[in-house]
């Protein structure tokens, strides 16, 4: 086996800024080998994965798209994980706004649009909290341990949006397996006309904004912290815990739930089955490589969005499947979570 | 109603079969203290490298070494980040799950090009043991593998309880300081068990693409990993009643299909979230109850 170990030894500040940035060159140093399998010049794919969309306008307005959601799930991750209460059921509660989004979006029948998207955005900020609710309250009312709940009531509402789909929300005149279209008055306008920049990106960076405000210079947000440095010792400090707990968690599902309520109202103007597929899980992704601070939370977002649409490009260009955009943002995940423990700690060889 | 019912059982058997591989493969992992989300993806690597192994040797027992293998290496990988580094086991275990999905996906295109016809194979041969016998005889018709994995359970719980490693495992998962005090290798212990898990998880794979269903596709895993985590919760970190919840889920799911192929109008999905719920409302029930191992999720580091 490896022979090494591990020393408590905190690096010089300087250091720990820049080793999350370390991550990247390193993936993308790994990320190479799956480049020349597929018989690819590394170097050309990687103008086309990094630079050639941002180098277009059309290509550059879909990272922003394609990060809009993932600004919002990174965000929820960050606020419940930043309350050490570790919340892996934003893909769930995406799809409980989602849900919402499509309900109102059938019941507000030609409502004007000033009233429509708020409450678009307060069902959809509702139903997260909602989803999100159970497992907070098993969670500090009974101890029982999130992580699981919350993942398992994500497949949960994969098969009750199939439910409503498959039965009560089916579209009566495609007959596809969707809710039908959304009310013109519920639907986000557009940023940018003839592109599908919509409303929600405002949303997503305005969340982000509030999030730092409530982390950094609020009482709240000190005492949030303080839970998630370590709860004996917040409990110690007179802070009620368990409230703090409670109230993050549903913020942060809210979060979650603007997020699905984006996707319907500003992408697909109906529910459908695949509307997340993973982008809860992304936000796992986004809110540890930003360090749960949201300025961080917002640039890796960017980033993944980058990602994801590069993965597009380089397959278009260079025929290599798409998939490898999920191979880099999973090996950047693993390498930052590596690197991380160079803050603290100090390899030595054992 | 013959037919049905021993239809049913025999289906139910053979969807158990990979649920209790991968749930005896989760045991093992966080019997020693980590809980390894990564099991989704290691299913699903599981079930490319079966595939694709056997595709390209013309061998299935060589695609299920294959698969073996890419599970152990995903248990290696975990092992690294969670117990050499102690690293958060969520995260690691969840970019895991992220990485073998896109590995599987990109290497079968890379290997298998894009067809309109998805690439197939033969599947295992079942075996019968009692032949044409009433009743006995056709519910018996299974896998081999799946006989493995019915004899796991009393492996799994004899090593566990019974060997000098299986205490080792339970000690490093209750209290790894207690053990490292005691002179056990905690490091050394917690990855012998994932890679034992992470190989379990590999074979649970295999038998989806290998055995029932002579492909690999998208969908193969869908959410399996999940309910093995669920299974471990219900079978309360107990080998011996794993069973019973893989042929719970194992019969749910075979009847509702059987029930729609019969053209019953049944909230189908609804049936399927139910052993979800269900592992929901015991862990409530349970609450502190539930004797999880006592150092699940936290990492050990040597001071």
């Amino acid at each position: 086996m490896l022979k090494f170990k591990i020393e408590r030894a905190p690096a010089p500040a300087w250091m720990r800024a820049i080793i999350p940035l370390l991550a990247v060159p390193v993936t993308f140093l790994l990320t190479t080998l799956f480049l020349l399998w597929a018989d690819a010049n590394p170097l050309q794919a990687y103008y086309h994965f990094l630079i050639a969309p941002l180098s277009s306008r059309v290509s550059a307005i879909e990272v922003l798209v394609k990060a809009t959601p993932l600004l919002l799930t990174g965000a929820a991750v960050a606020f419940a994980f930043s309350a050490g209460y570790w919340n892996i059921g934003a893909e769930g509660q995406l799809y409980a706004g989602a849900m919402a989004g499509a309900w109102l979006g059938m019941i507000l029948k030609g409502v004007s649009p000033l009233l429509g998207i708020p409450l678009m955005l307060l069902g959809g900020f509702t139903a997260g909290m909602l989803w999100a609710l159970i497992p907070a309250l098993l969670k500090v009312r009974l101890k029982v341990d999130e992580v699981v709940t919350t993942l398992l009531l994500n497949s949960v509402i994969v098969f009750l949006i199939s439910f409503f789909l498959n039965g009560p929300w089916r579209d009566p005149i495609s007959m596809w397996p969707q809710s039908p279209e959304i009310d013109p008055g519920t639907i986000f306008f557009k940023l940018i006309p003839r592109s599908r920049l919509h409303f929600g990106f405002i949303v997503a960076v305005a969340v982000l904004a509030l999030e730092w405000l409530v982390l950094k210079r609020t009482a709240f947000g000190m005492r949030m912290r303080a839970v998630g440095l370590g709860k004996e010792a917040a409990r110690f400090a007179g802070i009620k815990v368990n409230r703090t707990m409670l109230t993050a968690a549903l913020v942060s599902g809210g979060i979650a739930g603007l997020a699905g309520v984006g996707e319907v109202a500003g992408i697909h103007f109906h529910l459908i089955e695949s509307i997340s597929d993973g982008l809860g899980y992304s936000g796992i992704i986004i809110a540890t490589l930003g360090g749960l601070n949201p300025i961080g939370v917002g640039l890796a977002a960017l980033f993944i969005g980058l990602i994801d649409t590069g993965a597009q490009t380089v397959s278009r260009a260079m025929n290599v499947p798409v998939y490898l955009g999920t191979v880099v943002q999973a090996t950047l995940l693993l390498v930052t979570l590596g690197l991380f423990v160079l803050q603290n700690y100090r390899i030595k060889r054992g | 109603m013959e037919p049905f019912i021993i239809g049913l059982l025999a289906a139910t058997l053979r969807v158990a079969t990979p649920l209790i591989l991968g749930t005896l493969g989760e045991l093992f992992s966080e019997r020693a203290g980590i809980l390894n989300l990564g099991i989704e993806g290691t299913l699903f690597v599981g079930a490319f490298a079966g595939f694709a192994g056997a595709a390209l040797t013309g061998s299935l027992w060589l695609g299920l070494l294959a698969a073996i293998l890419f599970g152990m290496i995903s248990g290696l990988l975990m092992a690294l980040l969670t117990v050499r580094l102690g690293v958060n086991q969520h995260v690691s275990g969840l970019g895991l799950t992220l990485f073998w999905t896109g590995f599987s996906l990109f290497a079968f295109r890379l290997v298998f090009g894009e067809s309109k016809v998805p690439p197939s194979i033969e599947t295992f041969q079942t075996v019968s043991p009692f032949g044409n016998l009433p009743w006995l005889g056709p519910i018996s018709s299974q896998h081999i593998l799946t006989y493995f994995a019915l004899a796991l359970i009393p492996l799994t719980w004899w090593i566990l309880y019974r060997t000098r490693f299986g205490l080792n495992i339970r000690a490093v998962g209750e209290n790894p300081e207690a053990a490292d005090a005691a002179g056990l290798n905690v490091y050394a212990i917690r990855t012998q068990a994932l890679l034992i898990g992470g190989a379990l998880m590999g074979m649970a794979g295999a038998f989806l693409s290998l055995a029932q269903l002579g492909a690999f596709t998208y969908g193969i895993v869908a959410g399996r990993g999940w309910v093995c985590i669920a299974l471990i919760i219900f079978a309360n970190w107990e080998a011996s009643r794993v069973l019973w919840g893989a042929l719970l889920f194992g019969g749910v799911a075979s009847l509702q299909l059987r029930l729609q192929t019969l053209g019953l109008k049944l909230p189908y999905e609804l049936l399927l979230s139910l052993p979800y719920i269900v592992t929901i409302l015991a862990l409530t029930l349970a609450g502190r109850n539930v004797s999880a191992p006592a150092s699940l999720l936290k990492a050990y580091r040597r001071e």
